[in-house]
């Protein structure tokens, strides 16, 4: 394997393992925000079950590192190729029909999806597993996630700005993994005429299963079909009527039953 | 000329630049009276015979050219922002006048990739392929006399599948119309013909890294699947055949 992940192929096969790393765990974080939509009591544990444990750090280590790889090589390669390129370019070029948008931009969509991460990242991670670790307090708990993505889609002022940018973020993500997802098989040889067209197609109802998934629990929890009401969830003191998933001091500036929990 | 046949009028747009380091800049020039039946190039042709009549101080028009059926690779133009031009599965030299209209304004450019340097005018350099050749892309054989040519059986989907990848002319529209200006099509389908073929398998995995390593050190950019490639290719090859150079590949290195 000497100056095997030197070569073009080498590299490619990196963002693709990489990427089929990646496109795994989105699966993964998928299944575990649809449990949010049947009960939030019990995503909240999924929540705490992945809290500050090691395994939780440790994949989330494993994790960043995929990530890492999949972003420092696509700007690696995008570098090389647009030296190869040339400094040239065509009066115009008529592409035939055929060419996906997706592949053309793949740099460009996952900088999109990067920055949508990093939205993610400021509005959940941080929040949780990394207030949970550095023991810092926040205006739910750190395993209380259902609180948080009932605040941010439904509660907070700014829900319906947050509800948009997630869903330009999935459709990014969506056109990123459609090209990505059979790119990754075929660059690592397990392709061919017979199974372009069946990677293509599988691609097509992957991405759109993964995203229409992760749109689904923004929209549900915008529509309000969360039932936490974290903020107040001491019922003996604040009184609130829905179901109570932690003990946490009640907050009268969000909480509806405040005047009747005092 | 046949009947049935029109003439057309045309604007070229038509790329020029005097060599390597000169800068390039697109010309205009008029040509009245094209025959429908009359070939790209022998309109290249007319026009180059008008502008060596006209004494244009640039003179005649620098392009590829050399089987004219399609065989050879040779011609290489951009026409009206496509490889070989506006129709699918053909080179410049299959193009024919029918396929434009009276008055069209047509743009003709070089094939434009930092592997293709430019000779002159529409004329590019395009040795690399040649290079890519010489590090891998044969068959050692003992001399001797020529064995029977069924003495190894091959099977006709194999035989089939090899012949397909070697249509591959090497005429570098794949590289050409590549937004990455990669030569994987070319490579993947030389490796792929012999790969496929009980005398290519013996030396498969040393082609394989031969030829992927001399086009990386030729500056070519690395495939990203977009497909262009395929579609522009005068002889229709599959982007399988990029899926199998991969695995060549990796089989050669896992091997080491």
């Amino acid at each position: 394997m000497k100056g095997f992940f030197k070569s073009s192929i080498g590299k490619k096969v990196l963002m693709s393992v990489s990427g089929l790393f990646l496109i795994l765990f989105l699966l993964f974080h998928l299944c575990m925000n649809l449990v949010v939509v049947f009960s939030a009591s019990a995503y909240n544990e999924v929540c705490a079950f992945l809290g500050s444990n090691w395994y939780a750090v440790a994949g989330t280590m494993v994790l960043a590192a995929g990530f890492l790889v999949h972003i420092v090589y696509a700007f690696i390669l995008t570098a090389q190729n647009r030296k190869a390129r040339g400094t040239d370019r065509y009066d115009n070029q008529n592409l035939p029909a055929g060419v996906e948008f997706a592949s053309k931009n793949m740099l460009v969509l996952g900088v999109i999806v990067c920055c949508g991460l990093l939205v993610h990242f400021g509005q959940f991670w941080a929040k949780m597993m990394y207030a949970e670790l550095a023991g810092t307090e926040g205006q739910f708990a750190p395993t209380d996630g259902a609180a948080w993505i009932n605040w941010y889609f439904h509660d907070s002022p700014l829900a319906v700005a947050f509800v948009i940018v997630y869903l330009v973020w999935f459709a990014a993500l969506w056109l990123h993994l459609n090209h990505g997802f059979w790119s990754a098989f075929h660059t690592v040889g397990l392709s061919n005429n017979v199974w372009i067209p069946r990677l293509k197609c599988i691609a097509k109802w992957f991405s759109t299963i993964i995203c229409a998934g992760f749109a689904f629990v923004v929209i549900f929890a915008a529509c309000g079909g969360i039932n936490t009401k974290s903020d107040c969830c001491n019922k003996e003191k604040c009184g609130a009527k829905t179901e109570c998933h932690q003990e946490a001091p009640c907050n009268p500036q969000t909480c509806p039953n405040a005047e009747q929990g005092k | 000329m046949a009947e049935g046949h029109k003439s057309l009028n045309l604007t070229l747009r038509v790329w020029r630049q005097a060599n390597r380091q000169a800068k390039g800049e697109f010309k205009v020039y008029n040509v009245k009276d094209i025959s429908t039946e009359a070939s790209f190039l022998e309109m290249m042709d007319i026009l180059n015979e008008q502008l060596i009549n006209e004494q244009v101080p640039e003179g005649p028009v620098a392009f590829d050219h050399d089987c004219r059926e399609g065989i050879c690779g040779m011609c290489s133009l951009f026409i009206n922002g496509r490889a070989h031009g506006p129709d699918d599965d053909i080179t410049t030299c299959q193009l024919h006048m029918r396929k434009f209209n009276d008055g069209d304004t047509i743009t003709i450019e070089p094939w434009r990739s930092g592997g293709f340097p430019i000779i002159k005018d529409l004329m590019v350099d395009r040795t690399a392929y040649d290079k890519i050749m010489q590090a891998g892309g044969f068959v050692s054989v003992s001399t001797g006399g020529v064995p029977d040519a069924n003495a190894i059986p091959i099977s006709k989907v194999i035989a089939d599948e090899a012949m397909d990848a070697a249509a591959c002319i090497g005429c570098g529209a794949c590289a050409a119309t590549c937004k990455n200006g990669s030569a994987m099509l070319f490579v993947s389908a030389k490796v792929s013909q012999l790969a496929l073929l009980p005398q290519g398998k013996v030396e498969a995995a040393k082609r394989a890294k031969a030829m992927v390593k001399k086009m990386d050190e030729l500056g070519f950019g690395n495939c990203t699947n977009t497909g262009a490639c395929e579609l522009e290719c005068p002889k229709s090859v599959s982007i399988s055949h990029i899926a199998r150079l991969n695995r060549e590949f990796l089989k050669a290195n896992i091997k080491d």
